[in-house]
């Protein structure tokens, strides 16, 4: 049998999400896309007064690439404060993109199963779809452009 | 026709099989669809050009410019007579069929489609025989209709009768569709159109490779196509127009050889079908397009068709045993022309593609450049194994392999 990428992990997340749903309070919502591809996540996050990521999910339609790594971005970053979760976040883009050290994979927790995503360019735009939309949300919340925002965003 | 035993067939095999020295047997390539592999001759007739003949075709006055004119004009006689046209007057050289099908948008469309006519084409049109008419339409004030076919991707003649209204001037359709793989009846929907006063352009890239292209016998008015789809190089497509209607076309692009005479004030234009091939050609394409046409001939579209049509049969049968898999399209193999587009129940396309990837099989993921057509078949993308004339039953068992593994390597436990 081949040598396959779709390791147990990564299928798990894509037919058994644990945060896959529609958050109807969510502080943010924001809806990515990859318009060559398809891929479609809309991702809810609430934060409360402590600054905590008190619940993050997303929705959508895409590849297994796509949805299991936005599962296991919401696994990570619950409970983390905005800043911690865009540190993740630029750790999880530097491993796709670069390389990141052994402690930094660990940060990543399960999320640190897609770097082989390094050596497969077709699917980078795929795994990187829910964070960049979080780094988005974010973004767009310290710019003021938003308090509860809801818009569409293409990567 | 006698009957092909299976030594006859593996015999067969083997001998195509080492015509293409890409096919190395370390991986199953059935993505005919988008492009095709090279054979040997043609490689070699290309390498033999740039090495013995290559010159500025119909410039020079010297030897090695008129070897180079010659191999440019024997290229086109030999695409004349492959698709039966009348006179090489009516074979254009262009860079593929996107090419061929925009000069006759910008060309033809520009100047005899006026505000209020209509344009028909189809809703299983590849976006290069759509946009270019989308674009025309919306500049000229013209209504683009498209004809929206059964759900199996049949168009019969009644329906397209419906279509035909005397504000229509030009009907633009795919012969072969590049996702159902479904064949229109185009000799039979030329002739309407022709009767309702409007041109018929027929989009020939799918049909090209698969099947017998006679422009006279179908009667259709333009034809286009690319040499990358049949064996040829990449670089290099054709445009077949009728004489008289290309006579009344403006040039499409302006420059070198498209010309007879210029001055500061003005220019005339040269005489067919240099008019349309301005700029320094790619002769090197045509010595190859030249030589795929002649090898595509040599083994003949009765072989090539009952070939293909043999590995599509055993692809489907075995693939409708799968609960999980469904195909688009008309339930027949014979109505597939060796394009099998489907959709695996719970994994995405792209997952598909990279699991096959895995398995060293190349087939194709996405919308196949036909986004309508997808949304037409309520799927945003598929996948899609497309057969030449090279492939083998050892590719097809390859690609069922592959693909029975393909739900339990997602964790599916079927």
């Amino acid at each position: 049998m081949a040598n396959t990428f779709y390791n147990e992990i990564l299928t798990d997340h894509n037919i058994h999400p644990t945060h896959k749903y529609k958050l109807e309070d969510a502080t943010f919502s924001l809806e990515g896309v990859n318009p060559s591809c398809g891929d479609d996540v809309v991702l809810y996050i609430k934060v409360n007064d402590e600054n905590t990521i008190e619940e993050a999910s997303f929705f959508g339609d895409g590849c297994a690439i796509s949805q299991a790594s936005a599962d296991m971005m919401c696994d990570l970053i619950i409970g983390k404060s905005k800043e911690e979760a865009l540190r993740l976040s630029d750790i999880f883009l530097r491993m796709i993109k670069d390389t990141i050290t052994p402690e930094e994979k660990e940060e990543l927790e399960e999320a640190g199963i897609l770097e082989d995503i390094h050596h497969m360019p077709a699917r980078v735009k795929c795994a990187v779809l829910g964070w960049h939309t979080m780094d988005q949300i974010f973004k767009d919340a310290d710019e003021g452009k938003i308090d509860k925002y809801d818009g569409k965003f293409e990567q | 026709m006698s009957e092909i035993t299976k030594e006859i067939r593996q015999a067969e095999d083997e001998r195509i099989r080492k015509d293409f020295p890409i096919l190395d047997g370390s991986f199953t390539y059935l993505d005919n669809g988008a492009t095709t592999q090279k054979p040997e001759c043609v490689l070699e007739a290309v390498d033999n050009y740039y090495r013995t003949m290559n010159a500025n075709p119909m410039r020079g006055l010297y030897k090695l410019s008129l070897d180079a004119t010659e191999a440019y004009e024997e290229a086109r006689e030999t695409v004349r007579s492959f698709i039966n046209a009348d006179s090489t007057e009516e074979v254009i050289f262009t860079r593929n069929a996107t090419e061929s099908l925009n000069l006759v948008a910008y060309t033809y469309g520009r100047a005899f489609i006026n505000e209020g006519d209509e344009v028909v084409i189809t809703i299983m049109e590849h976006h290069s025989n759509m946009i270019p008419w989308q674009q025309l339409c919306k500049e000229k004030g013209a209504k683009l209709t498209y004809i929206i076919p059964d759900e199996d991707g049949t168009i019969t003649e009644e329906k397209f009768r419906s279509y035909m209204n005397p504000h229509v001037k030009l009907v633009s359709m795919t012969h072969i569709s590049n996702v159902l793989g479904v064949k229109n009846d185009v000799k039979t929907f030329a002739r309407i159109a022709h009767e309702n006063g409007a041109v018929f352009s027929l989009d020939g890239a799918q049909s090209i490779p698969h099947t017998k292209v006679d422009v006279q016998d179908l009667d259709v008015d333009f034809l286009s196509f690319s040499g990358h789809k049949i064996y040829a190089p990449m670089g290099i497509g054709v445009l077949y127009g009728k004489k008289a209607l290309l006579e009344k076309m403006p040039p499409f692009l302006f420059g070198g050889e498209m010309i007879e005479y210029v001055t500061t004030e003005g220019a005339t234009w040269n005489e067919l079908p240099h008019k349309f091939e301005a700029g320094t050609v790619n002769d090197g394409g045509a010595v190859g397009l030249s030589a795929a046409l002649k090898y595509v001939s040599s083994i003949g579209f009765d072989r090539i068709e009952e070939r293909e049509l043999h590995l599509t049969k055993l692809m489907m049968e075995e693939m409708k045993k799968l609960p999980y898999i469904h195909i688009l399209g008309k339930e027949a193999p014979e109505d597939h022309h060796g394009i099998v587009t489907f959709t695996i129940d719970g994994v995405h396309p792209h997952d598909i593609a990279a699991i096959f990837d895995e398995h060293n099989v190349d087939i194709r993921a996405g919308h196949h450049c036909a986004q309508p057509l997808m949304k037409f078949c309520h799927t945003p993308s598929t996948v899609r194994a497309s057969i030449g004339l090279y492939n083998t039953e050892e590719d097809v068992y390859k690609f069922l392999d592959a693909l029975k593994k393909i739900r339990s390597e997602m964790g599916y436990q079927d």
